[in-house]
């Protein structure tokens, strides 16, 4: 028997076939996944169930702002499968966000919220934030820009974003009834309104869109998990490695580099229209330098090479500054600026990632005991 | 019978270096054919013109009679090509499972990727380190996981660039074992090497390079006996 023989009729005999169902619930564990095992996945259903109850304990206001923590974290996990994952660190998924966010605004200004067309409008917008993505990345890839000059090039896009749509103020800047209004930017359009057949149901900062926010985040989370463990996750984690390797494997590098890429162009959509309907507005400055830097530090400090440890640092990070700019007021930049230092030299990997690790052991350790 | 490998008046400069000066080069299915050179003979740039990685300025490759000039490399390696880097081409963060099933995946799923995997690392003898990051590997084991991921593509020819570099006489020996048994399996192998006496255990025939063009070919014997092979690794050899 050669090593490329198919297995034996002894060797197979054992195991039955498996429905493609379940073969893609089993990769919600995986070597690329931290967390596995019946203790992971009990501790994932109490996050969930406690985040499912904490709108019935707190106001209004609290829960639109805890919507508003959700909001973000599409954005770090896409960034996360694009540089933690795939090692091409994009300055500028911000970009994707702004994009997406003022299609929305454009979309749902222009064609109103009834018969459910701000959902059409969300997921057309998201689609556009993916492919301004992909053509970026094909241009990117193909061109064989790596290493630092992706964050250059993808950063520059960004900031002539954000310069471009700061000098649209007058009022020839408009599209149809959407004025983009410069440097203040849109706003006025409707939020995520679901048509109900007592009434529309509109999205506002409050429970019905945290519990929206909720489901979507525990869906992309489980959803990326599942991706992430699959070949096509393997691969980017080859491509991070050693793409020298990974081409010499028989991978397409580049196609799989567009594709991720896309990915997270697609996530960071998803935040930019989350949070253009939360707020009802959208500014240049959101596509600005401060707001590119700001997932960088929230998926650093978290830990980029895991999912859950992006997640997780993301709303750590964002509570954190929040904290921070109502207490430090000016100096919450600054001190997010020392905390990704502070990660780059004590944990590289992220803080989370480290702390989850460290429990993982001590668990470990506990049953060796 | 139609050659495996065959290059065709194949050119490549660098500023006016050429490494590769119009190599008509062919080789046989089953054959262990191994490329030896002193240092700057321009066997790596052959190595990187036939994967791909190196456009040549003129001149044809073909695979199994098909043109793959144009190819780039992942298509090259789809085709039947593989390779093993001369500094081990591994994931090093991965563990050693994880490598070989990053290299198996292609066209392997469930359980005939498990079943793979595990005669495979059987193969390399890494069973007993299958959990271990790569990078923790010793050196020599390092070549050897390579060498399992470049058979998991399913080559019919396996490019090697020194595959022995760094390692113990032992290890070399054993080398040569395994490439020897993956030959008796039907692969084509082309190895560029240095250490004569593993040259002598697994070639059938031998190509000498020389500042990037052909110098001689033959068998080892050939080679060993021929006057300017020795001249030329001295130093006191002209250009060919």
């Amino acid at each position: 028997m050669t090593v490329f023989d198919k297995p034996t009729l002894a060797e197979a005999a054992p195991v039955a076939r498996r429905s493609r169902t379940a073969i893609w619930l089993a990769r919600l564990e995986g070597p690329q996944t931290m967390g596995r095992g019946p203790r992971f996945w009990a501790a994932v259903a109490v996050a969930v169930v406690t985040a499912a109850a904490y709108p019935l304990f707190v106001d209004g206001w609290t829960v639109g702002n805890a919507a508003y923590f959700l909001v973000w974290t599409f954005m770090a996990m896409g960034l996360g499968v694009v540089w933690g994952y795939g090692g091409a660190l994009s300055f500028g998924q911000t970009a994707f966000f702004g994009v997406a966010g003022y299609a929305y605004g454009v979309l749902t200004i222009n064609f109103g919220a009834a018969y459910g067309f701000t959902l059409f409008a969300a997921v057309l917008s998201v689609a556009i934030g993916a492919l301004l993505a992909a053509v970026i990345g094909y241009f990117m890839f193909y061109g064989r820009i790596q290493g630092v000059f992706v964050g250059i090039v993808t950063l520059s896009v960004t900031l002539v974003l954000s310069t471009f749509m700061a000098q649209t103020a007058g009022p020839e800047w408009a599209i149809g009834a959407a004025r983009l209004n410069g440097f203040n930017g849109m706003s006025g359009m409707p939020p995520l309104t679901i048509p109900w057949l007592g009434g529309d149901i509109a999205l506002f900062a409050d429970r019905p869109l945290y519990y929206l926010l909720l489901a979507l985040v525990v869906l992309t989370y489980l959803g990326l998990r599942m991706l992430l463990n699959a070949p096509f996750g393997n691969v980017l984690v080859a491509i991070r490695e050693n793409p020298q390797r990974a081409e010499m494997l028989g991978y397409d590098v580049r196609l799989y580099q567009v594709l991720a890429f896309t990915l997270g162009g697609g996530l960071a959509g998803l935040s930019g229209v989350l949070y253009t309907a939360w707020g009802q507005y959208i500014t240049p400055s959101s596509m600005g330098l401060t707001a590119a830097a700001l997932p960088i530090v929230w998926v650093a400090v978290g830990g980029r090479m895991d999912i859950t440890a992006t997640l997780l640092g993301t709303l750590l990070v964002l509570s954190v500054f929040q904290a921070l700019t109502i207490y430090g007021s000016q100096y919450a930049l600054v001190a997010m600026g020392a905390l990704l230092l502070l990660t780059v030299l004590l944990t590289p990997d992220g803080v989370v990632a480290a702390a989850m690790r460290r429990v993982g052991r001590a668990f470990a350790g506990r049953r060796r005991r | 019978m139609t050659a495996i490998l065959q290059t065709e008046g194949l050119c490549k400069s660098f500023g006016g270096v050429e490494v590769a000066r119009a190599i008509d080069f062919a080789m046989q299915p089953g054959e262990i054919h191994c490329l030896i050179g002193p240092n700057g003979a321009g066997k790596s740039s052959f190595f990187r013109l036939v994967l791909g990685e190196h456009r040549p300025d003129s001149g044809r490759i073909r695979f199994q009679g098909e043109d793959i000039t144009g190819l780039r490399s992942f298509a090259r390696i789809r085709r039947g090509i593989s390779v093993k880097f001369q500094v081990p081409g591994i994931f090093k963060a991965l563990s050693v499972r994880q490598n070989l099933e990053i290299a198996f995946q292609h066209h392997l799923h469930g359980h005939d990727l498990d079943a793979t995997i595990a005669r495979v690392l059987d193969f390399v003898e890494l069973g007993a380190v299958a959990a271990k990051p790569a990078g923790e590997l010793a050196h020599g084991q390092q070549q050897w996981l390579e060498i399992g991921m470049a058979v998991g593509v399913e080559p019919s020819l396996l490019l090697l660039d020194e595959p022995t570099a760094g390692m113990s006489p032992d290890e070399t020996y054993k080398t040569g074992e395994m490439l020897r048994a993956l030959n008796a399996q039907g692969i084509t192998i082309l190895a560029v090497e240095h250490d004569m006496a593993f040259v002598q255990q697994i070639a059938g025939r031998v190509t000498v390079l020389h500042f990037g063009a052909i110098f001689a070919q033959g068998t080892v014997a050939e080679i060993i006996r021929h006057p300017g092979v020795e001249r030329i690794y001295l130093g006191t050899a002209d250009v060919a």
